[in-house]
């Protein structure tokens, strides 16, 4: 178990440091953010030396390079181009509610996905059934930030109920974290759905069945309980694209998080702060795709962790 | 060996679902295809006159538009009726061009093997640990915007599952006996990679390029909706949901109706996909 820990943990790292490589020397090619930090008019040759001095892209290309790493792995993330502050606080600050809203989100589409996907299996081609598969449909057929207009025009400008925008409360989280997990929930249903006929159809299911035990506690408990392995491996593959998903909510709901920085620093031409965000995102990432991967010895006691297959 | 099916017109149209998608689908080929005749408007000059002009069945519409004018007064329908043009491109190059990478990938990691197959894997690995909007809009923001660059990001980004699937599917061939005798038969790796493994993942790969045209298009809303994919000159349906996105309040129908188009679309594609899915390859059924 431990080995296999370790070597998880480090297949995380070498796939941080490969994210970084690419986002330093991406980044690189953006051209020269001196011309867009000076802005308008004509600076002097100076003043770009003196800035080029100060943000060390004077420096040959490998010693920024190392310069970068070392400064990684101290954690610090380096300056913002933009407001001369140290990057790592602000994306920390920033975290909290990408997080708020990557979970809501999460919880939102498991409340809908798993009743749905369970009855769509126990009632397999009655009514709730299609419906569920038409809802699941519909779900991955349009983007995401379509339905949170669509949601802000209704609740927000219509009817007035919630409020449109920005981030003061719990009742400014309800709309961002419904369309998140609303199109979520569309994707999980379909896994939860075929994850259960599955499983219904094992031997373990039909003998509970034969001995007597209650429906309800062989769809829950002997069912559900099996069918939740390949769910837990989908949704923790997700997140990646549930993290993406923020980023473009974040901006229709202007919600302060980590995208929405990200998104401004891209504009802004701010390198540190957009390498910053990157390496943030995709380290929660990495650390929950690990999380998943321990999380199976637990779900179910015949994969040993670690052990060989 | 699994059996090998052939595509039936007859089994698509009696087929309720299938038969939807193929129509909307349809729809969505011929707004692209004859998008000048199909509306005399024009899609891209303003008319500030009829500024935010609502739908023709308000009784306030001056232009009597369908579906009512933009913020620059240009007709919804016409925008959303050219914007075809660039979801179908963009959906379909960029799917070509990820489905190039990854077979090619994928032969080379699953044939050869070795120090090869671990690096094309390592990298599938990484890029799939990245969060690909970030991604595709750090490589947008370097690159510029543009119709073209958007395909290139979105298919050299869209490559891992073609490349994964190939692999497992060469590796599963590569061992059987039959594979081996043609092997010693002097049979060169062409064309065993060709005749033996190829044409087992042909319909497999049919079904995979068929959703990822869907994600395609959604993506391609999505980057433009950002301001970082299709020129906002060009008509295109994220571009548009971008621009009512900042006139929800006085004019919802700048940004419901483009989402509909992408919705109707996508939703298309997705039925036919799922059809061609039953029809060619049932194990892939998730």
């Amino acid at each position: 178990m431990v080995p296999y820990i370790i070597k998880r943990v480090l297949h995380g790292l070498m796939v941080l440091l490969a994210i970084s490589l690419v986002v330093f020397f991406l980044l690189r090619l953006t051209g020269d953010p001196v011309m867009a930090l000076l802005g308008q008019g004509n600076p002097t040759q100076e003043a770009v030396a003196a800035m080029q001095h100060a943000l060390g892209l004077d420096q040959p290309l490998w010693r920024q390079l190392i310069k970068f790493l070392t400064d990684l792995a101290t954690g610090n993330f380096g300056i913002s181009f933009r407001n001369k502050q140290p990057v790592m606080p602000q994306l920390v600050e920033r975290m909290p509610a990408t997080m708020t809203l990557a979970f809501a989100g999460m919880a939102v589409s498991l409340l809908v996905a798993v009743p749905i996907g369970i009855q769509s299996a126990v009632r397999r081609g009655k009514a709730i059934d299609v419906l569920g598969r038409v809802f699941a449909l519909i779900g991955i057929s349009f983007p995401n930030f379509w339905l949170g207009i669509m949601l802000m025009l209704i609740f927000a400008v219509k009817l007035r109920w919630l409020p449109a925008s920005g981030y003061q409360g719990f009742k400014y989280l309800i709309l961002p974290a419904v369309t998140l997990g609303l199109i979520l929930s569309s994707i999980i249903t379909r896994l939860i759905r075929s994850a259960m006929l599955d499983v219904l159809r094992q031997q373990y299911v039909q003998t509970a069945r034969a001995k007597g035990v209650a429906e309800r506690t062989v769809i829950y408990r002997h069912a559900f309980r099996n069918a939740l392995i390949p769910t837990v491996t989908f949704v923790g593959l997700q997140l990646g694209s549930l993290l993406g998903g923020t980023v473009i909510l974040e901006q229709v709901f202007s919600w302060p998080g980590v995208g929405r920085l990200a998104l401004d620093a891209i504009s802004n031409r701010d390198f540190p702060m957009v390498q910053g965000a990157v390496l943030m995102l995709s380290t929660v990432m990495v650390a929950i795709n690990l999380a998943v991967d321990l999380t199976y010895g637990f779900l179910d006691p015949r994969i040993k962790v670690g052990g060989k297959a | 060996m699994p059996e090998r099916r052939r595509i039936s017109l007859r089994r698509l149209v009696t087929n309720g679902p299938a038969l939807v998608g193929a129509l909307l689908v349809l729809t969505a080929v011929a707004c692209a295809f004859l998008a000048p005749f199909i509306t005399a408007h024009d899609p891209v000059n303003a008319q500030l006159r009829l500024r935010l002009d609502p739908p023709t069945w308000d009784a306030a519409s001056k232009a009597h538009y369908l579906l009512g004018a933009d913020a620059v007064g240009r007709d919804v329908l016409t925008r959303i009726i050219y914007g075809a043009r660039i979801s179908l491109t963009v959906g379909l190059t960029a799917t070509a061009i990820s489905l190039a990478i990854g077979v090619v990938l994928g032969l080379l990691s699953g044939y050869f093997g070795g120090w090869l197959d671990s690096l094309i894997m390592r990298i599938a690995d990484v890029q799939l640990s990245f969060p690909f909007i970030l991604l595709a809009l750090v490589v947008m923001a370097i690159f510029g915007g543009g119709l073209a660059k958007l395909v290139l990001v979105l298919g050299i980004t869209g490559w891992v599952s073609y490349a994964r699937l190939v692999r497992s599917q060469v590796l599963t061939v590569r061992e059987l006996d039959y594979v081996q005798a043609a092997r010693s038969l002097g049979a060169s790796d062409l064309r065993i990679i060709v005749k033996h493994v190829l044409v087992n993942v042909i319909s497999s790969i049919i079904v995979l390029s068929t959703l990822q045209v869907a994600t395609n298009i959604l993506l391609e809303a999505g980057l433009t909706f950002l301001g970082m994919g299709v020129d906002p000159s060009i008509p295109s349906w994220g571009g548009m949901l971008a621009d009512g996105r900042n006139y929800i309040t006085n004019a919802w129908w700048v940004a419901t109706f483009p989402g509909f188009a992408i919705m109707f679309t996508v939703l298309g594609v997705n039925l036919l996909g799922d059809w061609l899915r039953d029809e060619l390859d049932p194990q892939l059924r998730v």
